[in-house]
């Protein structure tokens, strides 16, 4: 198997006025050829930071980045601003949050549709404004031709949300990143985007990084996840192995948030008590400690390093579930 | 449907202020404690007074006063100007001003515009770097001087010590099209300096407020260039309060310039102004200021108008209202 994106120990912060905001540390990840990654953790984890900085999107005299990060044999890390560019589109996309904000609101669905094929692409302008159809009937939204003569605010957000991804995928990348697609929907939609990024994979041949809060999302769309908790990969393993037992307390946590059917009425939501550090102001000790409920006195003084299990899963924790090391 | 009852809704209000800004001026003039027809004629018999408050209608009350105004200036008269040798129609001033004013203000705006665009553009895409800092600083201590302390200036320098370009007066362009522009130069460059030092902040300011917005980011990741970013995605939706306060800022232009158009003497709208001021001649007044109101309103249904067509949104939101 190949390698589509080797990322080597990314660190990403931006510099504010009260100290150095860490938002990404120490991250590496393979992404291989072909399959799907999730990135899971909650908000303020360094997920969406850190899927943008791979891809270098992150700009502002603020931003400081170390590591390396290989696209496809290129160490984008080492490449002027426009060579990254001519790996967008053609090689990476990325699917944004929100499809009500990462849609221009003055232009035309059918404008910023087909304006990576004629840029990316070099097509002709009608060529382009086929290939748009084609690319909307792709993401199943019905009456093709009249959506590309659309502006955005008149769209529902599920509609909005395809034509991003068609948008993402115009040029067929060989790599997607899916930055939380489907959280802005609701549950029917969720799963109708879904879907439809399992059969675009297959169709396009494309590896995705799935980011994402919910593990529910990873359970079928991915080969394997990482999990993020304050800027670091603190779990990692196929998503098989992880689902089938997971040593860092904080994916058991997460995974004990999601509500169940069958939970009673009336019954409590867990939640995880208390916040993420201070990412300025991190602290010796495991990041997790002051949340997690196994803590015993070294995770309040050691940084525990990432550690693999003799079948290559990963994880950050002193007291592992499912005991030692 | 919706639409037109829109329109007519919109040009109703129009009117309604336009009404009420010439009553507010009408009234104004009838708060004078003088008698009118003396001012206006006062080296006349007094039965040439009489005739004459009977012909404005100064010998009728305030309100009879303004709707025989309003049927006049409605039909295209506009009232006189007095001066001891007779009088002279206000229309026939205002329709050799007018035309000037207009081109003054259309030069203006577009030389505003064409510096403050790319200004803008760069200092928000540069914001906070030097050339930032070069723009915004300059414009700055441009803006804080005076329109009028700018045009004595470049008098001094450009019109008399370097002699470059004609200080006074106004040639039109169908006697020489050169020196149309040569007198245009000095006023408009003196009209234009706090326009531009205005529309560079409005555009900087919306702009680096766009260019936060996921949208942007989005089009950075289809393979966009900076250049297309900035003009294809971050202008356009970043322009809105730079054209409404352009087109707002023409009402003002027309009969506004008053000071520049004295000191340049090009006899446009706001040279009237000034000479009906000084010379008394209230009925003047009364109808040059209504011109200008007249202007001021069309201008604001353009940028009604326009807005639609920059921000699509507006169209349909306003139509919803």
């Amino acid at each position: 198997m190949t390698t589509i994106m080797s990322i080597r120990d990314l660190n990403v912060s931006f510099d504010t006025p009260r100290g150095m905001l860490e938002a990404v540390r120490g991250v590496d990840l393979e992404i291989e050829a072909g399959t799907s990654i999730g990135i899971v953790g909650e908000s303020g984890s360094g997920k969406t930071v850190m899927s943008r900085a791979a891809m270098g999107l992150l700009q502002g005299r603020n931003v400081r980045r170390t590591g390396t990060v290989v696209y496809d044999g290129q160490e984008l890390t080492a490449m002027t601003r426009e060579q990254v560019r001519n790996t967008f589109g053609t090689g990476m996309a990325m699917i944004f949050q929100d499809p009500m904000t990462a849609l221009n609101p003055v232009r035309r669905i059918g404008s910023q549709l087909s304006e990576g094929l004629r840029v990316r692409l070099g097509l002709s302008k009608k060529a382009a404004s086929a290939r748009s159809k084609e690319l909307l009937d792709l993401v199943h939204i019905p009456d093709a031709q009249a959506m590309l003569h659309k502006f955005p605010y008149q769209l529902s957000g599920g509609m909005r949300q395809r034509v991003m991804i068609a948008i993402a995928i115009a040029c067929k990348p060989k790599l997607l990143f899916a930055d939380e697609p489907t959280t802005a929907l609701d549950v029917t939609v969720q799963a109708q985007i879904l879907q439809l990024l399992r059969e675009l994979r297959q169709e396009l041949d494309m590896s995705m990084v799935l980011v994402t809060h919910d593990l529910g999302v990873v359970a079928g769309n991915t080969d394997s996840v990482a999990v993020m908790y304050a800027g670091e990969v603190v779990e990692y393993a196929t998503t098989k192995k992880l689902f089938a037992g997971m040593r860092m307390p904080y994916t058991e946590a997460l995974l004990q948030s999601i509500p169940k059917v069958d939970h009673p009425s009336g019954k409590r939501l867990s939640v995880i008590a208390g916040r993420l550090p201070d990412p300025i102001d991190r602290g010796a000790g495991c990041s997790f400690a002051p949340r997690c409920q196994y803590v015993q006195a070294k995770c309040h003084t050691e940084h525990p390093p990432l550690e693999a299990d003799p079948d290559g899963h990963l994880f950050r924790c002193w007291f592992p579930i499912g005991g030692a090391k | 449907m919706a639409k037109i009852s829109f329109w007519l809704q919109r040009l109703a209000q129009l009117l309604i202020v336009l009404l009420l800004v010439t009553f507010g001026v009408s009234m104004l003039l009838r708060l004078i404690p003088v008698d009118l027809a003396t001012v206006l004629l006062p080296v006349g018999s007094e039965s040439e007074r009489a005739v004459l408050r009977a012909e404005i209608g100064l010998d009728k009350g305030p309100i009879a006063y303004y709707l025989q105004w309003l049927g006049d200036f409605v039909q295209g008269d506009f009232g006189k100007i007095y001066f001891s040798g007779g009088t002279e129609e206000v229309s026939t001033h205002l329709a050799q001003a007018m035309p000037r004013s207009m081109l003054l203000m259309i030069y203006t705006q577009v030389f505003a515009l064409a510096v403050a665009i790319p200004l803008g553009v760069i200092s928000a895409y540069r914001a906070g770097r030097r050339a930032d800092r070069i723009i915004s600083n300059t414009l700055f201590t441009f803006s804080s001087v005076p329109s009028f302390a700018i045009a004595l200036i470049l008098i001094i320098i450009v019109g008399t010590k370097l002699a470059w370009l004609p200080t006074l007066g106004y040639v039109t362009y169908s006697e020489g099209f050169a020196e149309h522009f040569k007198h245009m130069i000095m006023p408009v460059l003196a009209l234009s300096v706090g326009l531009i030092a205005t529309y560079t902040r409005l555009l900087r300011a919306d702009m680096i407020a766009a260019l936060r917005e996921d949208y942007v980011t989005m089009a950075a990741s289809k393979g966009l260039s900076d250049r297309r970013i900035l003009w294809r995605h971050v202008f356009r939706p970043s322009s809105i309060t730079l054209f409404t306060s352009a087109a707002l800022s023409m009402g003002g232009l027309i009969g506004g310039a008053i000071v520049i158009e004295t000191i340049f003497a090009t006899y446009g709208v706001g040279f009237e102004i000034f000479a009906a001021i000084s010379g008394r001649q209230y009925v003047a007044l009364q109808s040059t200021v209504a011109v200008i109101a007249l202007f001021y309103v069309l201008f604001n249904l353009v940028v009604d108008i326009a807005s639609g067509f920059v921000d699509p949104r507006t169209r349909d939101r306003r139509v919803n209202a």
